[in-house]
């Protein structure tokens, strides 16, 4: 006897109600996009629960993937038998054996198929038996049980499924709309953009790079990154900004101070418009209140001034330890500390303004003519779109 | 031609000798380079830490890439004492070691660190109470290795790991140059703290290997430079080398994935043969690694036979091969007690993944040839 199934059980989206149908048919797709290189396993859904039908695939990188897979609340292998006592039985058996260090159990029947001729209860009772029956050291224990084994009792078949994996709950990406991420090769943004996808926001990417004082480096740390967040949905859009002629004018003609607000002022503004090209509707970064000069709250007014677009700000009540801890489980962390700069560090000034005015910000700003190399930088962006299955990848793959 | 002398090297997989060269063609730049093509061959070092980590079940940081056993060996054992040598100066390890672990152990000596080599008994295999006697408060170090080379004895390293598993003071080192990919050993379940792999053992390039060190685990390096691998190993990466012996480590898990037996299957084969074999005495016991069968002759001297099987094109070895030009008693026999007419005419046979049962048939035909016609010569 083998698994055949696995069966998802959504997460809040299950609330939703109006919402519902969209939830459901998205998170199926995100499904079949990760499962995408098994095309054995085929995907089924209805209102209340999803089903994968192995079909032969080995269970285990299934569920790898399904742990990148936002919307699920929980899933469980599944065996599908016979509606009838003797197959059940052997189900049943086969899933408390496969289970590790199980010392105490319990039965739970669920019986949609009123048909069935024995009632949940004594159904319970029997499987339960047959188990004590067939198995040593091991108990019933209806409270605390270390294993529960459920029997779901369709019209169709019944499905037996015990151990309970946990999913990333949240919402299926793309069923929030999108957001357009401001990405530096920090520790700070990919975290931003993960927890923007956990709630269901589809994300493209925009890097502001700055040769030659930036590096290729940064600019290949950037993609790992979006690469690596790309796992938790569908590939990424990033769109790489040169930066460097604007930022070398802020930099000259705007008095020390404020060089870093004006900066930050203009890569919103650029975001804005990318955002509005791409039909976006939000932007999002990996600003946490208090961090560096421009997260101050003064500073965030100054900056924030210059957009209407909503600024989705995941990090911004949350300790470096936590966004840490977060990096690290994601696996962006060991590639945000490699060592090259980004833009944001290269023309910092030594003492930028942690209260800038709003007001001086825009007087300073006003002086400035940046027409020119707006325009020149937007006819310049380039835009490459990064998933986890990369052609590059495998040609390096390969060779182990 | 069949090859049995797989425990002193392995022919060198096509698949493994193709990443080589394309790696050298294709990601020649310097890992250190800033441009492009260093980027690229960066990439290409960490992704091969990160699949060595994963064959072992350990983390990619944890992963220094060597030139070898040798190194391997000596970077464990000189770059711990060295390292923590204000803790303690006293090192354990065994009498049946590779030289690369027992004369990098007896070069502490001369810095002033004392060092036990335990005996090993009759069975070949090394008693974990002996270990536990031999530890002392200052005792930083114990190096064991998995499997003996020569007699293919496996060494207790769970029970030695259990034994040291709460002494935070006290690393282990373990030498697995002879085991991977052939017999399984768990670094964590085991509690190993460094662990050496050899490439040229498993169907790599000669030149390759990787020492596992433990994260949190300072090493005194044996190079200093440039602080390539965590300022642990100096010097420009070999990238071919690296990539090549990871594919060869991918490769033979998966062998021993596929074919369990294998091994077994050779062992059992040659030994029933070998037991109706007038004049030939099996040195390793059973119930120890199934890739190695060590056994002597008493009456012939061990290299007539080994010539005159290699006049089959059958080749096999006489001692560990790193030594086996000097003519005298095999150390790791003496060391199981065995008399000097066993030390001195011994014979190893170490098999591979690509050796079949067709090929033991032809050695042991061949042997009692061999034995034949020495017979009427000597007799």
């Amino acid at each position: 006897m083998l698994y055949d199934h696995l069966l998802i059980r959504y997460g809040e989206l299950a609330l939703k109600d109006k919402n519902r149908k969209k939830f459901i048919n998205q998170l199926h797709e995100n499904v079949r996009h990760q499962l995408k290189d098994f095309p054995d396993a085929k995907v089924k859904s209805n209102r209340d629960r999803m089903m994968i039908e192995l079909n032969g695939v080995a269970p285990s990188p299934i569920i790898e993937r399904c742990q990148y897979i936002f919307g699920i609340q929980t899933f469980s292998l599944a065996i599908k038998s016979d509606s009838e006592e003797m197959a059940i039985k052997r189900a049943a058996l086969f899933a408390l054996n496969e289970a590790d260090s199980v010392q105490t159990f319990k039965v739970t029947t669920k019986r949609a198929n009123k048909s069935f001729p024995i009632g949940s209860q004594d159904f319970n009772y029997i499987i339960g038996s047959h188990l004590l029956k067939n198995t040593e050291n091991i108990k019933v224990d209806v409270h605390q049980p270390d294993l529960e084994i459920h029997i779901d009792i369709r019209n169709d078949a019944t499905y037996v499924t015990s151990e309970r994996y946990q999913g990333m709950g949240g919402l299926p990406v793309g069923s929030s709309g999108k957001t357009l991420l401001l990405l530096s090769g920090g520790i700070d943004s990919p975290v931003a953009g993960y927890l923007a996808m956990r709630r269901g926001i589809k994300i493209e990417a925009i890097h502001f790079h700055s040769p030659p004082y930036t590096s290729e480096g940064a600019k290949q740390k950037v993609y790992d990154l979006a690469k690596q967040l790309s796992k938790y949905g569908h590939a990424i859009k990033i769109h790489v900004v040169p930066f460097t002629a604007m930022q070398q004018k802020i930099h000259r003609d705007i008095p020390f101070g404020y060089s870093m607000t004006v900066m930050r002022r203009m890569m919103l503004k650029i975001s804005e418009i990318i955002a509005e090209k791409q039909d976006i509707k939000s932007i999002t970064t990996g600003e946490s209140l208090g961090q560096v000069a421009s997260q101050t709250m003064e500073s965030m007014h100054a900056i924030n001034a210059i957009t209407n677009y909503p600024i989705i700000r995941p990090l911004v009540t949350m300790d470096k330890s936590e966004i840490i801890s977060i990096a690290k489980t994601i696996d962006t962390y060991p590639i945000s500390i490699r060592p090259y700069d980004d833009c944001c560090t290269v023309f910092v000034p030594n003492a930028p303004k942690t209260k800038p005015k709003k007001e001086k910000v825009e007087f300073f700003e006003g002086e400035l003519d940046l027409e020119q190399e707006l325009n020149d930088l937007l006819d310049n962006i380039e835009t490459v779109s990064l998933s986890p299955f990369d052609s590059d990848e495998n040609e390096m793959d390969s060779l182990f | 031609m069949i090859y049995f002398d797989n425990s002193s090297t392995t022919k060198p997989l096509q698949e493994v000798a193709e990443s080589f060269q394309t790696v050298s063609e294709q990601y020649y730049g310097n890992t250190s380079s800033a441009h492009q093509f260093g980027l690229d061959a960066e990439k290409l070092l960490r992704k091969s830490s990160q699949q060595a980590g994963q064959l072992l079940g350990v983390g990619e940081d944890e992963i220094i890439f060597t030139s070898g056993g040798t190194e391997g060996n000596n970077l464990a054992i000189k770059g711990v004492a060295l390292a923590y040598q204000n803790r303690g100066k006293h090192v354990i390890t065994t009498a049946i070691e590779h030289p690369s672990v027992l004369e990098s152990v007896r070069s502490l000596e001369a810095l002033g660190f004392e060092v036990t080599v335990l005996p090993v008994g009759e069975s070949g295999v090394l008693d974990v109470d002996a270990v536990s006697d031999a530890l002392r408060e200052d005792t930083i170090l114990v190096s064991v290795m998995h499997v003996n080379n020569e007699l293919g004895t496996i060494q207790p390293i769970k029970a030695i790991g259990q034994l040291l598993k709460n002494r935070a003071h006290t690393f282990f080192h373990v030498d697995m140059v002879q085991s991977f990919g052939k017999i399984d050993l768990s670094l964590n379940d085991c509690s190993v703290d460094l662990a050496t792999i050899s490439g040229h053992k498993i169907h790599g390039i000669k030149g390759t290997g990787l020492l596992f060190a433990r994260k949190g685990i300072r090493l005194f390096p044996l190079f200093h430079g440039g602080g390539q691998q965590n300022d642990r190993r100096s010097g420009t990466e070999n990238l071919g080398g690296i990539v090549s012996l990871v594919k060869a480590m991918r490769v033979m898990t998966e062998q021993k994935m596929h074919h369990p037996d294998h091994f077994r299957n050779l062992n059992h084969l040659m030994r029933i043969e070998l037991e109706s074999m007038d004049h030939v005495i099996i040195n390793t016991m059973n119930d120890q690694a199934d890739h190695i069968l060590n056994f002597s002759i008493p009456h012939f001297k061990p290299e007539v036979v080994l010539h005159a099987l290699e006049k089959r094109n059958i080749f096999v070895s006489t001692k560990s091969a790193c030594a086996s030009k000097k003519e005298e008693e095999s150390p790791v026999l003496k060391a199981i007690g065995l008399p000097r007419n066993r030390t001195t005419s011994s014979i190893r046979v170490s098999f591979s993944y690509q050796n079949t049962e067709g090929e033991v048939e032809l050695f042991t035909r061949a042997l009692k040839k061999v034995i034949q016609e020495l017979n009427k010569v000597m007799g």
